[in-house]
Order: structure tokens, then C-alpha cells, then sequence
């Protein structure tokens, strides 16, 4: 377990790294959102005090290593199956907090049956879904959330919907059916996002608490190193571009 | 010990709720729907969770979450079901989790059919998904066998924290049989899980993974698994003999075609033929020494599958040139009379 660094006399604490995160290094790329992401939820493990009593699944793809990065529980899924997987820990052991932690392509692409069925289900676990549009660990190739026009290395052209089909909007998909809670896309480019970013978090774990059923959390992010921009730029991207394709706030919230 | 007469599907469903089931994810196909429909009507009763799949890629999943999770787990499916299963099960078989894998198999490639077939034997004990692993595979021929069988799946499986398979077909699971079932196992005899995901209060965190970057490491986790293998292979051989004592002929068969060959074997010996069974009850681990040993006195070792030869392989690898290894195969879902074999056994005895 943790230890938290001892406090000097006449200090006060304002800023600490979360107990729900490890000593690892992350290995996300310099300047990736995955960092801010993994950080909010470590955050609010910390805040609800239940780091004691969750599991996570990690995914396959930039955030496989997440159980290291982070100190609870942890089980590796297949590509695409953490939601299937988090069902079968859920129904095994309901007094357990359960989340899983996605890209696109896992989710979206690979997984998609998993995740509408949990959802349809309303399986009452918590989906992180860190969209940021590519394949990054793979090299970024196209993902079914690739915008239109946007180049890839399966698209050196960029993305024809007429051969490459449209952005799959599938926090929209989710948000049709009777089964799902909580369904919202956030951002955290900057500040202000971040802060409702961690709201919506927090939310998605409080409602497991409360046995509301399945919340997942969508967040626009980036990926400097295979959209060949740099961070700030890769930011910008997002507020300016990607938010119009996949507009942000609360797509269901059934209170 | 309660005597009943069942079907060997539902006689699996209860055996393995006696053995502890705690979570049953499935996914429906012919022939095991009865199965799954018991499971339906019985788990939820006493105590289990039942829940039907989007896919059998999720069930198997599923069945890796609560495994996980460190309850017992299980699903069921027939042939083309348990090839979607195969990514599920290799990841399930490297990450050392324990759980039970039933495949009543029926004809295939493809969709096939829904009679009774061996084909999946390759699949079930090579491997079956990617990479070096192995899975108990127990080959019941009779519904009481079946239900007897369940049970060990369940021990041995917790045992060596490997996933293991009840291997049958449509014949096995759909035919009803007297059976006495198990008395239902003592939870506390359930072996205790502390490598389960259970939430990090007062240990350390727990990871459930099959994977590690590093070659070394990776290397590692797969001789580590090798070594529990031929534990495995040394300890729980299993196999059953009839009439081979004075046998100049053994028939080597399984399940359904174990099952028709035993009536082969006392219609032989009705004719004078010295005739003999030889039945591997563990597909895997194959037992190779005790039919070597066979194969020392005896002058043929005929194999009988519903498959083009697929355990035929494992018998010539046992026999290794001792004695001649003739094969006699049924495809499509065609299960042949005893008649018909019994043809074939006259062809090297007597």
C-alpha cells in the first residue's frame, strides 16, 4: 500500500499524487490525455474512499499497462472484451466496484458488441472511454471514430466515408436505449474541462455506489505522437474540431 | 448419493451445481439446450447467477471475470460455439484461472450439423486458441460418467489452476441414463482463491493478466505453465480397460464410439475373438504409458472416432511402431452400428 509522504510542520497539504495511483511511470506519450484521464480516476477512488474494494480491467491498447500505474486490483481483458469481463466480476461479486478503462478502438470497434449489451443490460459497472479518434498503440491507424478527412496510416488520404464509413457515434448509440444511467462526453483540453471531466467521474463511480446500473464517461482526447501535432496543438484540435463531430455534455442521466 | 433418471445434459447442469457453481454464462446452441435451459430454471434458486450472452465470445468472457473473481465458473457450448470461445480460453489458460468448459460436439467444419461427431478433438486437447497451452479434457461415455466427470473437472481444474473441458456430443446429452449424482460439495472444501480479485484490503493489489512485454518475462509465465503441465501429465492419466488381459486386438475409442465399442468388444468375445477396450477417459493428458504397455502384447491397436482420425494420432504416438495402428473413422454426424465395427475388428483378429 501507499505511504503518504509525511507533511513538514506549518505546511498544508494542497496537492498530492492520488493514494489510487503507483509509483510507475506512466508510459503514455508526452503530452497524451490518457495521463489527465487515469489521473481523474484515480482521484475519484481517492475521493469516495473505495480503493479498497475496486477493480479495474485494463484494455488493450495505450492504457494495457494500467494496472500498474494504478494500486487496486486489477484483471487484463482481451481486446475488446472489458466490458464482457467486468459483467463476470460484477454478477460474481456485487459488493466490488467495477470499471473498466477503454480506448475507441476497443470499445467501439473491436468491443462494440460487449458494450451494448453491458449497457442494454444495464450492468451496474463503470466505463471510462478515452476517445481520441486512431489505433495509437498500434501506430495509428483508422478508428471508427476517426473524423472525416482526418489522415491515418490506413488512410494516408484521409478518411472517405464513402470507402471508410462514418465517425461511429456511439456514446449517441448508448444514449437510445432503456438500459444504460449515466451517458456523457467530456473533455479535458483545458481547466474548465477537466473540472467537469472529474465531476462526471466521480458521478459514474457514485452511481455504482448507489446500484443506479451502467455509467460510462466518454473524453475527447489526444494523440500528439500519431496525429503528428504537438500537444498544444493536439488540443486545440479537440476544442476546435473534434467537439464539433462529437458535441460535449450529457447524452442520458436518468436520475 | 440420489438416483435419477436424466438426460446427460441436465445431469452436467446439476452436477456441476452440486460441485459449487457459483456463475453459469452461455450462449444457445443445439445440442446442449438443455443445459443451458436447466441452468435457467435451476442456478438462480440456489444461490448461482445465470446470465445468457450477447455472444459466445462475451459468455466466455464472463466466465473469465468470475473467474477471476475467484468463484467457480462455467459455460457450455457445442462445436461452433467453442471455436468463438478459443481467444477467450487462451487468454483464461495463461492467466492461471480455473473454470469448466463444456463442448458437446457435433458434426462440422462449418456449420455442419447437430449429430453426434469427434472433430473437435485437435481443438480440445492441442490447444485450440493461439499459443502453448493445454486444457483438462475428461471424455464421459455415459450420462453418469458425465455427471462423475463434472465434478473432477471442477477439482482438477482448482487443483492445477487450469481451465478444464468436458468433452461429449449430442449422443452423450441428449440420451437420459440412471444416474446417481454427487453429493453436494461442502463449500468450505472449495480450494481458497488468494490470488482472486476480491478488492486490495490488508494485502497487496492482485492481477489477473496473461501478459508481459518483456521476452524474459513472458518466457517465464509460459515455463512456469509448462511445468504444471507435466505435473498434470504424470498425475491424472485416466483411462478405462475391457477385456484386455488376453486381447490380440484393442480398440481404442472415446466417449459415444467408447460407448459402441464396448458392445463390439462382448459381441467379439461372443464369436471367441479375443477382442479387448481400451478408453481414455483424460484426452488430455493422453494416456500414453498404459496403452504402450498394451501395445507390448497386443498384435493390432485399431482406433474407431467419429473423425478422420484425430485421437489416431496420439495412439500411433504411444504405440510407436510396436504393433500395426489401423483406423476406422465416421464423418458427418453418421455414428455407426456395432455391427459395422465389429466388420472391421474381423478384418485384423482371429
Amino acid at each position: 500500500m501507499p505511504v503518504e509522504t509525511a507533511v513538514p510542520a506549518g505546511y498544508i497539504r494542497v496537492f498530492g499524487k492520488p493514494k489510487a495511483l503507483s509509483d510507475v511511470k506512466y508510459t503514455y506519450c508526452p503530452g497524451c490525455h490518457h495521463g489527465i484521464v487515469t489521473r481523474l480516476v484515480a482521484e475519484a477512488i481517492d475521493e469516495l474512499g473505495i480503493l479498497e474494494r475496486t477493480v479495474g480491467i485494463a484494455p488493450v491498447g495505450c492504457a494495457v499497462f494500467l494496472d500498474r500505474f494504478m494500486n487496486c486490483d486489477f484483471v487484463q481483458a482481451a481486446h475488446g472484451r472489458a466490458c464482457a469481463v467486468a459483467t463476470g466480476i460484477k454478477r460474481a461479486r456485487p459488493e466490488l466496484v467495477v470499471f473498466t478503462y477503454q480506448g475507441d478502438g476497443d470499445l467501439a470497434a473491436i468491443g462494440t458488441a460487449e458494450t451494448i449489451h453491458a449497457a442494454n443490460r444495464g450492468e451496474n459497472i463503470t466505463v471510462i472511454f478515452v476517445n481520441n479518434g486512431i489505433y495509437g498503440m498500434t501506430g495509428g491507424e483508422m478508428a471508427p471514430t476517426t473524423l472525416p478527412g482526418q489522415r491515418t496510416t490506413t488512410t494516408p488520404w484521409g478518411r472517405d466515408p464513402r470507402l471508410h464509413g462514418y465517425p461511429l457515434k456511439i456514446s449517441e448509440m448508448l444514449a437510445q436505449l432503456d438500459g444504460p444511467t449515466y451517458i456523457t462526453r467530456q473533455a479535458v483540453f483545458d481547466y474548465p474541462h477537466i473540472v467537469r471531466a472529474r465531476q462526471a467521474i466521480l458521478k459514474a463511480f457514485r452511481n455504482q455506489l448507489e446500484g443506479k446500473g451502467f455509467s460510462l464517461v466518454e473524453i475527447l482526447s489526444t494523440c500528439p505522437t500519431n496525429w503528428r501535432m504537438s500537444p498544444q496543438e493536439a488540443g486545440r484540435w479537440v476544442a476546435e474540431h473534434v467537439t464539433k463531430h462529437y458535441p460535449l455534455g450529457d447524452l442520458k442521466d436518468v436520475r | 448419493m440420489s438416483r435419477v433418471l436424466m438426460r446427460g445434459n441436465e445431469a452436467i447442469a446439476e452436477a456441476a451445481i452440486r460441485s459449487g457453481l457459483k456463475c453459469y454464462f452461455c450462449y444457445p446452441i443445439t445440442p446442449q439446450g438443455e443445459l443451458v435451459e436447466y441452468m435457467a430454471r435451476e442456478l438462480p434458486k440456489r444461490g448461482g447467477v445465470f446470465l445468457q450472452a450477447e455472444s459466445e465470445v462475451a459468455a466466455i468472457n464472463m466466465v473469465y471475470g468470475a473467474a477471476a473473481a475467484g468463484v467457480r465458473a462455467m459455460t457450455s457450448s457445442s462445436s461452433p460455439g467453442i471455436s468463438l470461445k478459443q481467444e477467450g480460453i487462451s487468454y483464461i489458460a495463461m492467466a492461471r484461472l480455473p473454470c469448466v468448459i463444456v463442448n458437446m460436439m457435433r458434426g462440422g467444419p462449418g456449420l455442419g450439423n447437430i449429430a453426434p461427431a469427434q472433430g473437435d478433438y485437435f481443438q480440445a486437447t492441442k490447444g485450440g486458441g493461439h499459443g502453448d497451452y493445454r486444457l483438462i479434457v475428461l471424455a464421459p461415455s455415459t450420462v453418469p460418467e458425465a455427471a462423475e466427470l463434472v465434478r473432477l473437472a471442477f477439482d482438477l481444474s482448482d487443483k492445477y489452476r487450469v481451465p478444464a473441458m468436458i468433452l461429449a456430443d449430442g449422443m452423450i446429452g441428449q440420451m437420459m441414463e440412471p444416474v446417481e449424482l454427487p453429493e453436494p460439495v461442502d463449500p468450505g472444501k472449495i480450494p481458497p482463491r488468494p490470488w482472486a480479485v476480491t478488492g486490495a484490503r490488508g494485502r497487496g493489489k492482485n492481477v489477473i493478466s496473461s501478459f508481459d512485454l518483456e521476452p524474459e518475462g513472458l518466457r517465464e509465465m509460459n515455463l512456469a505453465l509448462q511445468a504444471i503441465y507435466r505435473e498434470i501429465e504424470r498425475n491424472e492419466p485416466r483411462w478405462e480397460e475391457v477385456e484386455t488381459r488376453d486381447a490380440d486386438l484393442i480398440v481404442v475409442a472415446y466417449g459415444t464410439m467408447g460407448r459402441i465399442a464396448r458392445s463390439v468388444v462382448h459381441m467379439a468375445r461372443k464369436e471367441k475373438l479375443r477382442v479387448g477396450l481400451f478408453r481414455p477417459i483424460t484426452l488430455w493428458p493422453f494416456p500414453y504409458e498404459p496403452l504402450r504397455e498394451l501395445a507390448e502384447r497386443a498384435e493390432v491397436i485399431l482406433t474407431v472416432e467419429l473423425s478422420a482420425g484425430q485421437m489416431w494420432e496420439d495412439v500411433r504416438l504411444a504405440v510407436e511402431g510396436r504393433a500395426p495402428t489401423p483406423f476406422f473413422g465416421e464423418l458427418g454426424g453418421v455414428v455407426p452400428s456395432p455391427k459395422r465395427i465389429l466388420e472391421e475388428v474381423k478384418k485384423y483378429a482371429g
